[in-house]
């Protein structure tokens, strides 16, 4: 079955459309990922799923109902979905175990001392218990991506959307977020992911989505697309991904 | 702005055994002569300026005058209870209406920054309220309420005049401090709604653990200021007849011709703005250094 169905989604800002009769499939822990140039509507199709932004037309599924629907509420369909950003977006003024608990005490009314226990659990798994009691501005770029992760895992979404997670970090530090979106993979984690890192792409993908002006131009596993792409425009967009030296 | 100068560490933070080059310890002289120099210079011109204002009061044809009427210390002594009790008035009317100000223009910033459509003509509402009292001299809304409300008639309605003019400074002072609470909440980056919002917390309680907290920390600084301006402006209510340090100093001062009472009060503000006001300065520059800080990151 699948957790996400996006189907024919369109979506516009003013006269500009960034998502033209978009669908995508993502069956239980698979790995969809989306590349394709700055501007294409990676970003934007994760924040239609996460329902930051409304759609113009189509649907949107998950685990078979329609979270599109108008009369849904919102804060109850984000309980099962779990969403980490570009630039981190941690709270600078809570500690990172403030960070990571919040959401499992207010929202999902876990008691406070479990929900510290299982966020120091998650710290320590990813080498970050001794920053638990420290606050975001003393953490390094790659540190607080990996809080900004364990935070929006930290309530077991049924649904993990990473929004280029690596883009605004230094080039050193990539890896250590990467591994753990490859661990939480591992897991089973079923996940959305945009990204600009194609090596990374490989090993995590079930299917790679190349967009293009808001259209999936070519779909598939990673072995096609990414290492043996059939359409032009991705032989063009992969050329000069390489040429930057992301390959 | 520090740099921790003890103990020394190379670049892998291994302390190492440093000692300062000859060039160094030139440029250490060359900075002393320098610093030297510029407290010198400071020293001078103060002294110049202000010895001429000090001069051009002193020589004044009517300083002798003055003198008697303003600086009399020992009718000051004699007055000073008086005074100070009237103060004791101004303090209390400020820690209440600066309580009830925080409660109303909370609930006005909160009001103008909401974006329900059930809210919409609360929202029109708490506009027009801040458009009003920030438009209109505190002076006039005293007046106005003062001797307004009495008026009325309304039974069981107050015509304390401490309570009216309290009332009137809070009014107005609300509609003032809602709009540096409603500054301070836009302030914060939508990104942070957005984190805070797909974690699954409601609009309420994105506001009260993430946007809320954030907000205040940034205008502590005009709240501050405005709290110092709080206590001086509360001085006006004495236009109603409140007993205040400034009524206190006027009664004095018109039974006896002399004025020295006034400057006992502005001594007795003095005491207490100034400790307020660099204390408000303190905590900007403070503030300005964290966010100096975090942008660097």
């Amino acid at each position: 079955m699948n957790v996400l169905d996006v189907k024919n989604v369109r979506k516009s800002f003013g006269d500009e459309v960034v998502l033209h009769d978009l669908s995508i499939e993502v069956p239980e822990h698979t790995a969809t990922v989306l590349i394709g140039a700055s501007g294409s509507g990676k970003s934007t199709l994760l924040r239609c799923i996460n329902l930051l932004d409304d759609i113009d037309d189509g649907s949107i599924h998950l685990d078979s109902e329609e979270i599109t629907d108008p009369a849904i509420d919102v804060d109850v369909v984000r309980r099962r979905l779990g969403m980490v950003f570009q630039s981190f977006n941690l709270f600078p003024h809570m500690t990172v175990l403030d960070n990571i608990t919040l959401s499992p005490i207010r929202v999902h009314g876990v008691d406070k001392e479990e929900a510290r226990e299982q966020a120091i659990e998650l710290l320590k798994r990813f080498d970050l218990a001794d920053k638990a009691f420290q606050f975001p501005d003393r953490l390094s770029g790659g540190q607080q991506q990996r809080v900004a992760i364990i935070r929006s895992i930290a309530v077991r979404p049924r649904l993990l959307l990473l929004d280029e997670v690596t883009s605004a970090l230094d080039p050193v530090l990539v890896n250590e977020v990467l591994s753990i979106v490859r661990d939480l993979k591992h897991d089973g984690m079923t996940m959305v992911l945009a990204t600009h890192e194609m090596g990374f792409a490989t090993q995590v993908a079930d299917e790679v989505c190349f967009l293009e002006s808001g259209r999936i131009v070519e779909r598939g596993p990673a072995s096609q697309v990414i290492s043996n792409p059939q359409l032009p425009e991705t032989q063009e967009f992969l050329k000069r991904v390489h040429e930057a030296g992301r390959l | 702005m520090s740099t921790n100068d003890s103990p020394i560490h190379d670049s892998v933070g291994r302390a190492s055994s440093w000692a300062p080059s000859e060039r160094e310890l030139e440029r250490i002289a060359q900075r002393k002569v320098l610093a030297r120099k510029r407290i010198a210079i400071a020293t001078l011109s103060s002294v110049v300026v202000l010895g001429a204002l000090v001069f051009a009061v002193v020589t004044s044809p009517g300083f002798t005058v003055v003198k008697e009427t303003f600086f009399d210390v020992s009718y000051g002594r004699a007055v000073l209870h008086l005074v100070v009790r009237g103060l004791v008035t101004n303090i209390m009317l400020t820690v209440i209406a600066s309580i009830a100000i925080g409660i109303i223009a909370m609930t006005l910033a909160l009001l103008r920054t909401s974006r329900s459509a059930a809210l919409t003509p609360f929202r029109i509402l708490a506009t027009a309220y801040v458009d009003i009292f920030r438009g209109v001299p505190l002076l006039l809304v005293i007046l106005l309420i003062g001797f307004g409300v009495p008026a009325l008639r309304i039974h069981g309605l107050t015509s304390s005049v401490l309570v009216l003019g309290t009332v009137a400074v809070v009014l107005t002072y609300s509609a003032y401090v809602a709009e540096v609470l409603r500054s301070g909440i836009l302030s914060v980056h939508p990104s942070q709604r957005a984190a805070a919002r797909s974690l699954g917390l409601s609009n309420s309680q994105t506001l009260r653990y993430v946007v809320l907290p954030q907000a205040i920390k940034r205008v502590i600084p005009p709240l501050l200021n405005d709290l110092v301006a709080l206590l001086k402006d509360t001085g006006l209510v004495s236009i109603l007849g409140v007993i205040d340090a400034v009524r206190a100093a006027q009664i004095e001062g018109s039974r006896t011709f002399n004025y020295t009472p006034y400057v006992v009060a502005a001594l007795l503000f003095l005491c207490i703005t100034v400790p307020l006001t660099r204390y408000t300065d303190r905590t900007l520059l403070r503030s300005i250094d964290r966010q100096n800080a975090q942008g660097a990151a």
